[in-house]
């Protein structure tokens, strides 16, 4: 089974290739070839996990190219990080192709489509089994442009297309740190291998201060893949794609590339505390301030997007407070929960056909699967007992504590309350209530787009008794297996953490009950005790504004200096050459004055000259 | 008889040549370009003559060639005052500036 996961990143690619020759295509019966490729993908997949379950791994290599005696090689590897993460989004991308069947339905690029969920997921899969960080990077981009094709899906909708260059553009910030980072690390180790460089790590090869700046600049690549501050902006506006996209890339794989390529270098990041610092410090105020923003947006896919930011803050936190299995374990969870969510989010949209919350409401009546799904994903991801979010965020919580990092772990669980609000917010502001727009025709989506959704559904239920103190911590003791050595081992912190962490949950679930389900409560309150605050936040704290402000005025001030100087300076050069060159021909065109007597004159003069030149070196006389 | 230098010729013939180019190139007038070009010759004329007697192996040919000289000399000034006739009735003018059909 291990010497085949190379075909895994092959089926979807082939898939891509199929639906570009099909592209034409009008039937809908194309999308089947997706589904059925990445469903081979998947089953490889789960079959590949099985063997490294069971304490197997491979890595196959060959010598791409060299350059002086560095050898560049190409590969795959399969060790228990990737092997989980393979089959999260051979999953996640099956289910999401099989939703889009419904979801597309009446598109009229309909295989297109597919195909750029193909080439995302060849992409995705290829990234996540490469050896190195060259190949890495290559699929890093990959997937970079497979976000931007399918945010960009709709194009001849202005925001869709800003959006998509956004994403680009921003993400593009970060990868130029990881780039950076690459680059350190192979004049530093001489080889962009794992384990190469995890070897030199060990030894000490590397001086501590350089190992602290390319853990940075690495994590700098991961900020922008994965929305973290302040490269979060990108992120909420990639929603513009369609929403099967969005639960694919911006909830459930792409974004958790930034999580993964952290984890994937943990022992870089270990072997530094500033860096591991630095994590921890960007999750946790990611987190809190991603939350803060998701409880005021009315379009429920922008909720969704901040929760995502937010959570993926969390996994920064966890990764950052030596919480591996912790940050694992929630990038794990929340990729079915948030998928989840957004299957369901698409669904609601796919039903009434808006996205702004105001104009939904009672729908719980009339969408009898979508609702109960989306409540099971907002109590996994409000971390109420029993369902897997509890479980992830709560190691995370006590991970954090066992690491000594108190402030951040109030700001965890001050976010965790957040996030249990706006959820529920949203919850009972789509779900329940009186109906507040136009809800005729309104009915349950086709059985292709639900049972993705109920097979997400049950899994964001179990998928947190993978690591439970109760049961057994499979998932740590299936980690340990990785090339990460897991110091801390257990974070067993105080019993009396998932108290505060299911108190803090049912907290933001009552509050958002009271406020907009029996309505005890004014939610104008705050809007008018603080005005300015809500206002802030209510506009993403101004963050879009500030960069705008910053370096998109700033980059035209630079390129107005720019004109200036090429108007006056290098055009003024440009003239200044041709006006001598003129200035010089008009009195060489003086000589040529059609006077035979001048012609003459000069004639004369030459020869005498050149009589002058006989004499005096005396090539004559003497 | 010979009291007078080789080199006293050469001078004179010098100094009438110069002035007969200072003439052709200067002048305004075709008609005084012309007279100017018979002084240069006339300078070559009075060269030849004096080689012709003052040389390592004197003879009558520089004389001889200087007589061919004087004959061509008047076919060729009787052909350019003719050019010039022809010219001054086209263009009523007998003035070197004005004949600049080169530039044009």
């Amino acid at each position: 089974m291990l010497q085949n996961s190379w075909l895994i990143p092959l089926f979807p690619l082939l898939s891509f290739v199929l639906l570009l020759i099909f592209r034409k295509s009008k039937s809908e019966g194309t999308a089947w070839i997706g589904v059925l490729l990445t469903g081979l993908s998947l089953i490889l997949s789960i079959g590949v996990w099985i063997s490294v379950w069971q304490g197997d791994g491979i890595k196959v290599e060959g010598t791409w190219f060299e350059i002086g005696e560095r050898a560049i090689t190409m590969g795959y590897e399969v060790n228990p990080l990737n092997a989980l993460m393979l089959v999260i989004v051979s999953l996640v991308s099956f289910l999401v192709h099989l939703y889009s069947k419904g979801y597309m339905h009446g598109d009229d690029r309909f295989p297109v489509f597919f195909a750029y969920l193909g080439l995302f997921s060849f992409a995705m899969l290829g990234l996540v089994l490469s050896p190195n960080l060259l190949q890495l990077y290559m699929f890093w981009e990959l997937v970079g442009l497979g976000s931007f094709l399918l945010i960009g899906f709709y194009y001849f909708k202005p925001e869709a297309k800003a959006a998509a260059k956004k994403a680009f553009v921003m993400t593009r910030i970060g990868d130029v740190g990881l780039f950076i980072g690459m680059i350190l690390l192979f004049w530093q180790v001489g080889s962009f291998e794992y384990d190469e460089i995890f070897a030199s790590v060990r030894n000490g090869d590397i001086s501590s201060g350089m190992l602290t700046l390319t853990a940075l600049c690495i994590f700098v690549g991961a900020i922008g893949k994965s929305g973290q501050l302040p490269l979060h902006t990108w992120l909420p506006d990639a929603m513009e794609g369609p929403t099967p996209v969005s639960a694919l890339i911006h909830a459930a794989t792409m974004v958790a590339a930034g999580v993964y390529l952290v984890a994937a270098m943990y022992p870089l990041f270990q072997a530094s505390e500033t860096a591991l610092t630095v994590v921890a410090v960007v999750g946790g105020v990611t987190a809190i301030f991603a939350a803060s923003i998701g409880l005021m947006q009315k379009d429920i896919k922008r909720v969704l997007a901040y929760s995502t930011v937010s959570q993926l803050g969390y996994m920064m936190l966890a990764l950052g407070a030596s919480g591996y299995v912790a940050g694992i374990f929630h990038l794990t969870t929340h990729a079915f929960f948030k998928a989840l969510l957004f299957l369901a989010a698409g669904s609601v949209i796919h039903a009434v056909h808006t996205q702004n919350i105001d104009e939904m409401g009672g729908l719980w009546k009339k969408l009898r699967l979508t609702g109960p799904l989306f409540l099971i994903g907002a109590l996994a991801i409000s971390g109420v007992p029993l369902l897997s979010g509890f479980f992830s965020k709560d190691e995370i919580l006590a991970s954090t504590y066992a690491d000594g990092r108190y402030g951040l772990f109030w700001l965890a669980v001050v976010a965790a309350f957040m996030t249990a609000f706006y959820m529920f917010r949203l919850f009972f502001l789509v779900f329940t209530g009186k109906p507040r727009g136009d809800q005729r025709g309104v009915h349950e989506s086709p059985s292709v787009m639900t049972l993705p959704m109920i097979v997400l559904g049950v899994l964001a239920i179990v998928a947190g008794y993978l690591n439970t103190t109760w049961f057994g911590t499979f998932l740590s003791d299936y980690l340990a297996g990785g090339p990460v050595e897991l110091a801390h081992g257990d974070h067993h912190g105080p019993g009396w953490i998932p108290i505060v962490a299911t108190a803090a949950s049912l907290l933001g679930i009552g509050l958002a009950y009271l406020i907009y389900q029996k309505g005890t409560l004014s939610g104008d309150w705050v809007t008018r005790s603080l005005p300015g605050l809500s206002n802030v936040i209510y506009n993403k704290w101004y963050v879009d504004e500030g960069y705008d402000a910053t370096f998109v005025k700033g980059t035209k001030g630079l390129s107005k200096l720019g004109v200036l100087f090429d108007k006056y300076i290098v055009d003024g050069l440009v003239a200044a050459v041709v006006s001598g060159v003129q200035g010089l021909s008009k009195v060489g065109s003086r000589l040529q004055n059609g006077q035979v007597q001048t012609y003459g004159t000069f004639a004369i003069f030459g020869i005498v000259i050149l009589l002058l030149i006989v004499a005096l070196t005396g090539g004559y006389f003497t | 008889m010979s009291s007078v230098p080789l080199a006293a010729y050469l001078m004179l013939a010098l100094i009438l040549f110069c002035i007969g180019l200072f003439g052709a190139l200067t002048k305004r007038n075709a008609v005084i370009v012309l007279i100017s070009i018979e002084l240069m010759l006339n300078a070559v004329n009075i060269n030849l003559v004096a080689f012709a007697k003052y040389s390592i192996n004197p003879g009558l040919t520089g004389q001889i060639f200087s007589l061919f000289t004087i004959t061509v000399a008047a076919a060729e000034a009787a052909v350019g005052l003719a050019i010039l006739i022809a010219l001054y009735r086209n263009r009523q003018t007998v003035n070197v500036d004005e004949m600049d059909t080169m530039k044009r």
